[in-house]
């Protein structure tokens, strides 16, 4: 299957999503973020939406999107109300948004499943460019708040006490959690960032590692997730989404089963 | 270094119109041990955070070794009060080490000095060996006791400990009272410990701070713990019972007050 160029392209794609979802998805479990990071690929779903109505490239739009939902998540934090509610609450308008620019879009319906469900088969080499920009840039900004950001989540008080700025170090994750939902996007579409992202993190933490070890497992398994997605997804006639999905909630599964096993 | 570890004068604070703390003042002398003493609400959380800088008085001034509190560069080692731990699977040292020059921007590495200063905290409290579990699986005296060591990382002057005796068992409050008593004389710290009950620290403290409906008076044990002090403090007649070497608080009428107004001491 590697002799095809749109094989090794989606690889490689796969490879740059991996490498994000790994340690942004640890940092979301960590922080019991992961229904934010679920809210903002919805609402760079609607970003999408809208780029595309307006003619301009979906990625953009999705990753505009995400970072707008993200800082204001990060603004409105939990000083209007309970988060839970906050996030539910710019998930569902940003979806009902996104339905509204797909309901005017009525040329192309095949654009609007692959935002939701991804389509790592059509990803060109151009656009494997900019993923490949995306992981640097989202990388670089996390190794340069993962100090303080491990301090804030594991001892939120004294972190404050130690005079780390709490609300910027959380818009700053939420940004980088946007760029890397933008891109986990184009692999399993909108809907289902979460398998990537969330699934092989949560799997790493119940393995109880130490925090960059940890971060490390989780990128080991979300590259496993994928690649073993498009060789399963070749082989059979079921589409890439459907195995990474499938895949993340087995990894998870057997994280506990071994847990269960070593008694912890 | 200044003979006061902790200056505070009248200081006020306001939360939605209601002044948590009341026009506060006392001084602190570098090195004594100093119960902070009342009940629930009384403002003894809202004074570390105070203190710490995380709060800003809306009148009054706070001198920490002499100088004007600032937030995140002072030489305190703070433990807060205990919440549950958010990330239950990670280890005891990873959790310390977090805090470990955690303000820090770039990777958590942690080189060999660095290390070595986890393991040496960690020992101080007798806790190496507790450190290789995840927190999750520890008990809330286990968990207190890194959250201890976390604070002593970067040899703070003073220590912040807020009510670090709640949830042990009375013989473990001895113990535990104890530990934190031997580590400030051996490391010369000033430490304001806050707790609901005097009788665990009776021998080891040097002060007490009493705080009620956000007044505060600091002085000696057998100076403060009077009927006629508290009475004044609380604005309403109370009594302090002496029974032994232990010291109650109860509100006169006992009954049903008793438990409100009873700050410290527990009945058996
Ligand atoms: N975030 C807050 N907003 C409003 N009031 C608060 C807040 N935190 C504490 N208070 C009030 O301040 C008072 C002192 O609280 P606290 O310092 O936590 O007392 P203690 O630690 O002695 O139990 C209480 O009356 C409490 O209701
Ligand atoms: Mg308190």
């Amino acid at each position: 299957m590697l002799e095809y160029e749109f094989m090794r392209t989606a690889f490689l794609a796969a490879f740059l999503a991996a490498l994000v979802c790994g340690p942004v998805g640890w940092f979301l479990v960590l922080r019991g973020q992961s229904f934010a990071s679920h809210a903002l690929s919805h609402v760079g779903f609607a970003g999408a939406a809208a780029a595309l109505l307006l003619g301009q490239p979906a990625l953009l739009g999705l990753g505009l999107g995400a970072v707008g939902g993200g800082v204001a998540i990060g603004l409105a934090g939990d000083r209007l109300v309970g988060r839970d509610v906050t996030i539910g609450l710019v998930l569902s308008v940003a979806m009902g948004f996104g339905a509204l620019c797909l309901h005017f879009l009525t040329h192309s319906a095949s654009s609007a499943t692959a935002l939701l469900f991804g389509d790592i088969l059509g990803i060109g080499s151009s656009m494997l460019g900019w993923l490949g920009a995306l992981s640097v840039t989202c990388l670089m900004a996390l190794a340069f708040v993962a100090r303080p950001l491990l301090f804030a989540s594991l001892q939120p008080e004294q972190a404050e006490a130690r005079g780390v700025n709490m609300r910027l170090l959380d818009i700053l994750f939420l940004m980088i959690v946007a760029v890397a939902t933008a891109q986990c996007a184009q692999i399993t579409g909108v809907l289902l960032v979460f398998t990537l992202m969330i699934a092989p993190a949560a799997a790493s933490l119940r393995m109880g590692f130490s925090p960059l070890l940890g971060m490390g497992v989780a990128t080991l398994l979300a590259l496993l997730e994928a690649w073993l997605g498009l060789v399963l997804a070749w082989y059979t006639n079921c589409p890439t989404a459907f195995w990474i999905a499938a895949l993340g909630g087995s990894v998870f599964i057997a994280a506990s089963l071994f847990c269960r096993v070593r008694g912890s | 270094m200044p003979s006061s570890a902790v200056q505070v004068a009248g200081v006020t604070l306001l939360r939605q119109k209601k002044a948590v703390l009341d026009n506060i003042s006392f001084t602190v002398p570098a090195g004594s041990f100093v119960a902070v003493l009342g009940g629930n609400g009384a403002g003894k959380t809202t004074l570390f955070r105070t203190l710490l800088g995380l709060e800003k008085p809306s009148a009054g001034q706070i001198w920490i070794e002499g100088q004007p509190v600032q937030k995140g560069r002072m030489p305190i080692g703070y433990m807060p009060q205990v919440r549950a731990m958010v990330a239950a699977q990670i280890s005891g040292w990873s959790t310390v080490a977090a805090a470990q020059q955690g303000w820090k921007w770039g990777l958590p590495f942690y080189g060999k000095q660095a290390r070595a200063d986890i393991d040496a905290a960690l020992a101080a409290v007798d806790a190496q060996a507790l450190a290789q579990r995840p927190v999750g699986s520890l008990s809330g005296g286990e968990r207190q006791r890194l959250m201890l060591a976390q604070a002593l990382l970067d040899n703070p002057h003073i220590l912040l400990l807020d009510e670090p005796l709640v949830s042990l068992d009375p013989a473990r409050m001895r113990e535990t009272a104890e530990r934190i008593h031997t580590l400030a004389r051996d490391r010369n710290m000033t430490v304001l410990m806050s707790t609901h009950d005097i009788n665990p620290l009776m021998g080891l403290m040097d002060h007490v701070l009493y705080m009620a409906h956000g007044k505060a008076v600091l002085g000696r044990v057998e100076d403060v713990m009077t009927t006629q002090t508290l009475s004044a403090l609380y604005g309403a007649p109370v009594e302090v019972i002496k029974a032994g070497n232990r010291l109650f608080v109860v509100a006169e009428g006992g009954g049903a007050s008793l438990q409100s107004c009873m700050c410290m001491g527990h009945g058996a």
